[in-house]
């Protein structure tokens, strides 16, 4: 047996382990590639001031949502799900939910220029190009949404692409109650 | 009933792989020609029973037999008949069937098409073949059963996701998975060489025409998967990186590389060994995409069901093919040398630097697709890679390689010289360099050095490969002397051009915009002008509809009607665009419907695609360059020839 030869079957071996590893902790439930852990939810969302996506000078903050519930959605241009989910979103605003945008890791031409493409589903979009909101909010892939409540608490978090099953399964209760 | 009978073909399919997994594999070991005779007849009938195990499911399907799980899950009874067929590997579970059924057909073509090859040698490939598939019918009938029962039935289906009933996904998987699987060939003759310790160019020859035929399939289905994600996502883009993309993209990579590297081991006896690696590899990556893909470890747009549970299997399943296979090749290695000496200028050069950037591409694009897991399993952060990554990356490695497709398809064996080359391609250069140049000032609306680089290339492939035509047909000039594997590869080359121009051109000067359109009102884009007539609701078999109806003009004529839809299906209460394109070779005009924006006017996304079907027409140039090549006399010659002898055939034709 060569040294050389053995190279591949070496790194074969380590990618397995990495792909066990996850499978493993995804078992165990501490691992959801799609899930956050849910120590973040029924905890206090983390308060956030970003610059508004339309214009520099305005800030978009959490403070200013306080009182009723809300979504967070953080998506970017680059992000395929975020299109497919995009249709949706619009419907849930057109039933009158606010949802607050974050365009994470993007280029702000362009995410105006899609907003504009395919209409705004956002009461508020702010601009995270340094992942400032998203490291707070342990967002690790777009899109993920949030829902906090009146009292500015953690109640649900989707990772992926929003529809109505998730809604009716995930957040739609928050709503009905107030 | 019918669901039982399913059950039990299903099991006897099992036995038969076990058997054909097992005895031809000993029986070549230890010489005993009867279990060697034993792997033909095994192969056709385990072929026979997965194929009345399909048929049952089909079966169950037509009649909405909604007690099965998976017939109520991906069906209903208002869906149309194709797609109630197509339904049958809509998801998880028929689609693992579909592709036990298409490896043991493999399988069977093989001992079909084998009939020159010495017995031993097919033993131990439908062997190989016989265990790999054993795997994949173990994980269905434990994991992914598609004939479970479900207690109590309901008496209506789900309905089968809405984004797979469109004709181009009704052969796309198929297509897809005739590729993937389709490696498991040149991966078990590889297998087989390494057992039986002969390891000449005799496996490369036989390889050969198989790894063409899967890389076909491949080559399609990518294209069918880039073509329907166009039209039915409603975005305009042909390719997006999207993780299932990917899996399907890597083995591709692997595999061209793979086609180029067995041409030098058949014709030169070089490169042995990196061809035993790569036809492992090239299967070892469409495992990995199967696991990728349905162990839910990456989050993807196709949306399978994932599992972690069924994540374990395939995991288990993958390390068992890879690693035992891997192991082997470290054992062999050794006796695997290539005794062949090549000069720095010479084909062998060239396609060992395609080989090199092929592979470089596919840890890139591999690296890209598992960043985000490895970052985040070490703790480094949530990291997601997205378009400009690959995007980028893959611009850079590509230029090179087809820069170097003009100079390799015209270089020579063993030994050439740089004025050689040089008088031969300068011609071709300059051809391609004034084109392009002329193209990039008169022909498009602005300037773009990309644009410039791109056509340069693509016209320089033309040229290039034109050149080597020419010179191949130059002793008998006569072009029907010109041997079908090289027609198969200057075609490839022809269509790797026109795909290269097609990409050039979309996205350089595609012209995309959203514009809010009343009823009445005229929307002008370039020499091309869209009329918007307002909107209709109509109802299809099993969703209701909006229906756009704009007139497409180009100047004062008028060129088509174009009806987008937004669909809403009954079933799933899912939002569907279905574009609307008026298709030409230079440019397709696109128009989806937006939202209602009240009193009949509506927000329209409307494209002016240039060049986007040269995309499409470059790999179906490709695919149809792979079948020429795949039918060459020479392996049908050798075919009728009792015991090949190795190399000397090869050598003199190259």
């Amino acid at each position: 047996m060569s040294k050389k030869a053995i190279i591949p079957l070496l790194l074969f071996v380590a990618l397995s382990g990495l792909f066990l590893y996850v499978l493993v902790q995804m078992n165990k439930g501490e691992y959801n590639p799609r899930d956050i852990p849910t120590e973040f939810i029924g905890r206090a969302a983390p308060e956030f001031t970003l610059p508004s996506l339309f214009d520099p000078n305005q800030q978009v903050s959490s403070s200013a949502f306080e009182g009723n519930p809300w979504l967070l959605n953080v998506w970017g241009t680059w992000c395929p799900e975020c299109w497919r989910e995009h249709e949706y979103l619009l419907t849930l605003r057109q039933r009158g939910i606010p949802i607050v945008g974050i365009d994470w890791r993007d280029d702000r031409e362009e995410a105006k220029a899609m907003l504009a493409r395919l209409g705004n589903p956002f009461v508020a979009v702010g601009f995270d190009p340094d992942s400032e909101l998203a490291i707070d909010y342990g967002v690790y892939g777009a899109p993920e949404t949030f829902l906090i409540d009146a009292d500015g608490i953690i109640r649900a978090k989707h990772a992926g692409a929003m529809n109505e099953t998730v809604w009716r399964e995930k957040f739609a209760s928050h709503f009905d109650k107030g | 009933m019918i669901p039982e009978l399913g059950q039990i073909t299903l099991a006897l399919a099992l036995a038969l792989a076990l058997v054909q997994g097992i005895l031809p594999l000993w029986g070549a070991q230890r010489g005993v020609s009867s279990w060697i005779a034993l792997a033909r007849p095994l192969a056709r009938l385990q072929t026979v029973a997965l194929a009345l195990a399909f048929a049952l499911l089909t079966y169950s399907f037509l009649i909405h037999d909604f007690s099965v799980a998976y017939v109520a899950h991906n069906s209903n009874t208002r869906l149309p008949t194709q797609y109630l067929v197509s339904a049958v590997w809509g998801a998880h579970e028929g689609s693992l069937l579909l592709w036990a059924l298409i490896l043991s057909a493999w399988g069977s073509a093989v001992a079909y098409f084998s009939r020159s090859v010495p017995d031993v040698v097919v033993a131990r490939v439908l062997g190989v073949l016989g265990l790999v598939g054993v795997g994949f019918l173990l994980f269905m009938i434990l994991t992914s059963n598609p004939f479970d029962r479900l207690v109590p039935s309901p008496m209506e289906g789900r309905d089968l996701n809405p984004l797979l009933q469109d004709p181009g996904l009704v052969i796309h998987p198929p297509m897809l998975y005739m590729g993937y699987v389709g490696f498991a060939i040149p991966f078990a003759f590889a297998v087989a060489a390494m057992i039986g310790g002969q390891l000449d160019a005799a496996w490369a020859r036989w390889s050969r025409p198989w790894t063409h035929a899967a890389w076909i399939f491949l080559t399609l289905g990518i294209a069918l998967g880039s073509w329907w994600a166009y039209y039915e996502l409603g975005w305009g883009g042909w390719w997006f990186w999207d993780p299932v993309e990917n899996a399907s993209f890597l083995p591709w990579l692997v595999g061209t590389a793979l086609m180029h590297s067995l041409a030098v081991t058949e014709k030169r006896g070089a490169f042995k060994a990196w061809t035993v690696l790569l036809a492992i590899f090239a299967f070892s990556l469409s495992l990995l995409g199967t696991f990728l893909v349905r162990s839910g470890v990456l989050t993807s747009v196709h949306a399978f069901a994932s599992d972690p549970g069924r994540g374990v299997f395939i995991l288990m399943f993958l390390f068992a093919v890879v690693g035992s296979s891997l192991l082997l090749y470290a054992i062999r290695a050794n006796e695997i040398k290539s005794s062949v000496r090549f000069e720095m200028l010479s084909r062998e050069t060239f396609l060992l630097l395609n080989n090199a950037i092929l592979l470089v591409a596919t840890v890139a694009v591999l690296l890209g697709t598992l960043y985000p897991l490895i970052a985040d399993a070490l703790q480094l952060g949530k990291i997601s890679v997205g378009r400009p990554y690959f995007d980028t990356v893959f611009m850079i490695l590509t230029l090179p390689l087809v820069a170097l497709v003009g100079i390799g398809s015209i270089s020579r064996w063993k030994r050439d010289s740089g004025e050689r080359l040089w008088k031969r391609l300068r011609l071709p250069a300059l051809v391609a360099l004034v084109l392009a140049t002329a193209h990039s000032l008169l022909l498009v609306p602005f300037f773009n050095p990309l644009t410039l680089l791109g056509m340069a290339l693509g016209l320089w492939v033309v040229a290039s490969t034109l050149t080597a035509l020419r010179d191949r047909m130059r002793p008998h000039n006569n072009l029907r002397h010109i041997p079908r594997g090289f027609w198969g590869m200057a075609l490839g080359h022809l269509g790797l051009a026109v795909f290269v121009i097609g990409v050039t051109m979309v996205e350089t000067y595609s012209v995309e915009k959203d514009i809010r359109l009343a009823p009445g009102e005229t929307y002008a884009m370039g020499e091309y002008s869209f009329e918007f007539k307002g909107v209709d609701t109509v109802t299809g078999p099993n969703y209701t509809a909006f229906e756009g109806a704009v007139v497409a003009r180009h100047g004062e004529r008028e060129i088509a009607q174009l009806t987008p839809q937004k669909r809403t299906y009954l079933v799933q209460k899912m939002p569907m665009t279905e574009a609307a394109i008026d298709a030409g070779l230079f440019r397709d005009l696109y128009v989806a419907l937006g939202e209602d924006l009240g009193d009949g006017a509506w927000s329209l996304r409307v494209y002016h695609k240039p060049f986007i079907r040269w995309i499409w027409l470059g790999t179906l140039i490709m695919a149809l360059g792979g079948l020429i090549a795949a039918t060459d006399r020479r392996y049908r010659a050798l075919a009728r020839r009792a015991a090949p002898t190795a190399g000397a055939t090869g050598t003199a034709r190259g």
